[in-house]
């Protein structure tokens, strides 16, 4: 049963990810990385990590993808991109080479690195009839707020900081208008 | 007792991924849109954030995902401001390619 979800999952991910890269149009691209999203938060739940799954759906696929589409129809980049032509010569074959090699570099490290991975943590609750569905979130609750609550709390600084830097960034002043043209 | 045998191991999704991860590269060297570029490095954190919940059920640790939620919480930031950064750029520009981008080229 989980390798059937595996599978489903693993190939949306992967369908996703192609379609990002290569679908000419930003639109088309930003829904296939809806495509991928959905298939990590699947492959999040047969690992039983649930909040994390709802929090890839509605942080990911709702929020940020809503964004990436209010920015390309905001900004009118809704083109079809020429993907034929090749801006840099041999940049496409550069670029494979060293996707390859990092992959590569990757699943070695992953290989040598599998005899070391064995349980050494205080344990992960799984959520089953005895411990109750919502144990996963409990278990990730308490971590949060008890051993990394000042890490917690300095990222709701980090974001009121984003947000007061964005609106800066993307305001257009009335003196930012008169000064543009010199 | 097949069905036992062909299960996912952490491997299987540890190569996912990988090979996300080499996807993600691939389209951040390859495309020219800004945009598009985003949503490649948005497939590569999720490819990291992947493996993080790998590791965490493999090691039966609660802070790989612990991590991960910090990872979600500082990627939404990240790309709050390199949005905003991409509207005050291409806002009085009509092409949108990251080669054009060469005011401080000497």
């Amino acid at each position: 049963m989980e390798l059937f979800v595996f599978g489903c999952a693993a190939l949306m991910v992967l369908i996703g990810a192609v379609g990002v890269i290569t679908r000419k149009h930003p639109v088309h691209a930003a829904l296939s990385l809806v495509l991928t999203l959905f298939g990590v938060a699947v492959l999040f739940v047969i690992q039983q990590a649930h909040f994390l799954a709802a929090v890839q759906v509605i942080v990911y696929a709702g929020a940020i993808v809503v964004l990436f589409l209010f920015v390309i129809m905001l900004l009118g980049v809704d083109r079809v991109e020429n993907l034929r032509t090749e801006p840099l010569t041999n940049q496409r074959p550069l670029a494979l080479i060293v996707s390859l090699g990092l992959v590569g570099v990757l699943v070695a490290a992953f290989a040598t690195g599998s005899g070391v991975l064995h349980e050494r943590g205080a344990g992960l609750i799984i959520p089953d009839s005895a411990t109750g569905s919502d144990a996963n979130t409990i278990q990730l609750a308490e971590s949060i707020f008890s051993q990394y609550v000042v890490a917690f709390e300095v990222t709701s600084v980090l974001l009121v900081v984003a947000v007061v830097g964005t609106v800066l960034l993307a305001r257009r002043t009335k003196d930012s208008v008169m000064e543009s043209p010199k | 007792m097949i069905g036992f045998a062909l299960a996912p191991t952490a491997s299987w999704y540890l190569v996912l991924s990988a090979v996300l991860f080499g996807i993600g590269t691939f389209g951040v060297l390859i495309r020219r849109n800004p945009l598009v570029m985003f949503m490649c490095i948005e497939l590569m954190l999720n490819a990291v954030n992947l493996s993080f919940v790998t590791l965490a059920r493999q090691l039966n640790d609660i802070n790989g995902q612990t991590i991960v939620f910090f990872v979600m919480v500082v990627a939404a930031a990240e790309v709050v401001v390199g949005l905003g950064i991409i509207v005050a750029i291409m806002r009085n520009r009509s092409s949108v390619t990251a080669d054009d981008l060469a005011e401080l080229k000497g």
